[in-house]
């Protein structure tokens, strides 16, 4: 994966499948501070200790269809690859809380990507999960969640493709407002 | 700027819309989306297929994603639900596939062969 973005989405779908309510993602460009901040919180099923000492370790899946997991210790390579951090925690019933820091100007860190395609493809998924979706660069920041939207469509489906092609536009405006000065 | 309060007047529009379709249910299409799909490309696989939808204008079919479909070496994976819900399975779609799915299967109703996954499942 050469993109921040896929491992995001990659990630997140470990909350959708611990049927995580509401999926919280946060990242954080620091560009003044040289840091980069994934964060996703989810109120999902969590795991006992013994369950999230293996999350970092490959040859551990919960899935049945393979045998190996490598989503999670992907990212903490990558985090640790570029001088930054990872912590998981994570509480059985309560959720789980993830955060993978990046020093922004390493080389080994992969470019941002293709973030609104993420996003916009995380909240069109087929289960009952709400997504907030908070990006910040520097001082500006974009704010998106799927319980406002659903508010306003007022019982007419997410998936009706005028209203996903207007999210989509809708995140790419946002996040070219939040990063136009650093260009 | 887009801003949320646009986002009414395409809910009334749409609104519109889906009672023209109340009827029948349509097409539902499904792009497996977990790290083995994701890096075999399965992004966009999935924006291509919405894209094409909506280029076409067609109302009663929706693009989702789902996690891992357990043929992670045949990734990208895309299942097509017709409208009495048989599935149909797509192994290793590429971007510049998904117009023909829409076209030749959601439209036109004839399943890719080519595309098949039995095809590689022997």
């Amino acid at each position: 994966m050469n993109e921040l973005s896929l491992y995001i989405l990659d990630i997140v779908q470990n909350s959708i499948k611990a049927d995580s309510k509401n999926i919280i993602i946060n990242i954080t460009e620091d560009i003044k501070n040289d840091l980069l901040a994934i964060e996703i919180i989810d109120d999902g099923k969590g795991m006992n200790e013994a369950m999230l000492a293996k999350v970092t370790d490959p040859f551990f899946t919960s899935r049945l269809t393979r045998r190996v997991g490598l989503g999670i210790p992907i990212f903490k390579e990558l985090c640790e690859t570029c001088l930054g951090s990872f912590q998981i925690e994570s509480q059985e019933k309560k959720g789980t809380r993830l955060i993978g820091t990046l020093k922004y100007s390493n080389m080994d860190r992969p470019p941002m990507g293709n973030i609104v395609d993420t996003i916009y493809t995380l909240m069109i998924n087929d289960e009952e999960v709400d997504i907030t979706y908070n990006h910040s660069v520097n001082n500006k920041k974009f704010t998106l969640n799927t319980k406002e939207i659903k508010q306003i469509l007022d019982g007419v489906s997410f998936k009706q493709i005028d209203i996903m092609m207007w999210i989509k536009g809708y995140i790419k405006e946002g996040l070219q407002f939040i990063k136009e000065e650093e260009l | 700027m887009k801003s949320l309060d646009d986002l009414k007047k395409i809910r009334e529009a749409a609104a519109q819309k889906m009672s023209m379709r109340e009827q029948k249910d349509g097409y539902r299409v499904v792009v497996g989306m977990a790290t083995c799909g994701i890096t075999a490309g399965a992004r966009p696989v999935l924006n291509a297929l919405v894209e094409e939808v909506s280029k076409r204008n067609l109302l009663n079919v929706t693009v989702t994603q789902v996690g891992c479909m357990g043929q992670c070496a045949l990734e990208p994976i895309v299942e097509v639900y017709n409208t009495v819900g048989e599935r149909t399975t797509y192994c290793r779609v590429k971007e510049k596939d998904a117009q023909r799915i829409i076209t030749e299967h959601v439209i036109g109703g004839k399943v890719v062969e080519d595309l098949l996954i039995t095809k590689f499942l022997k």
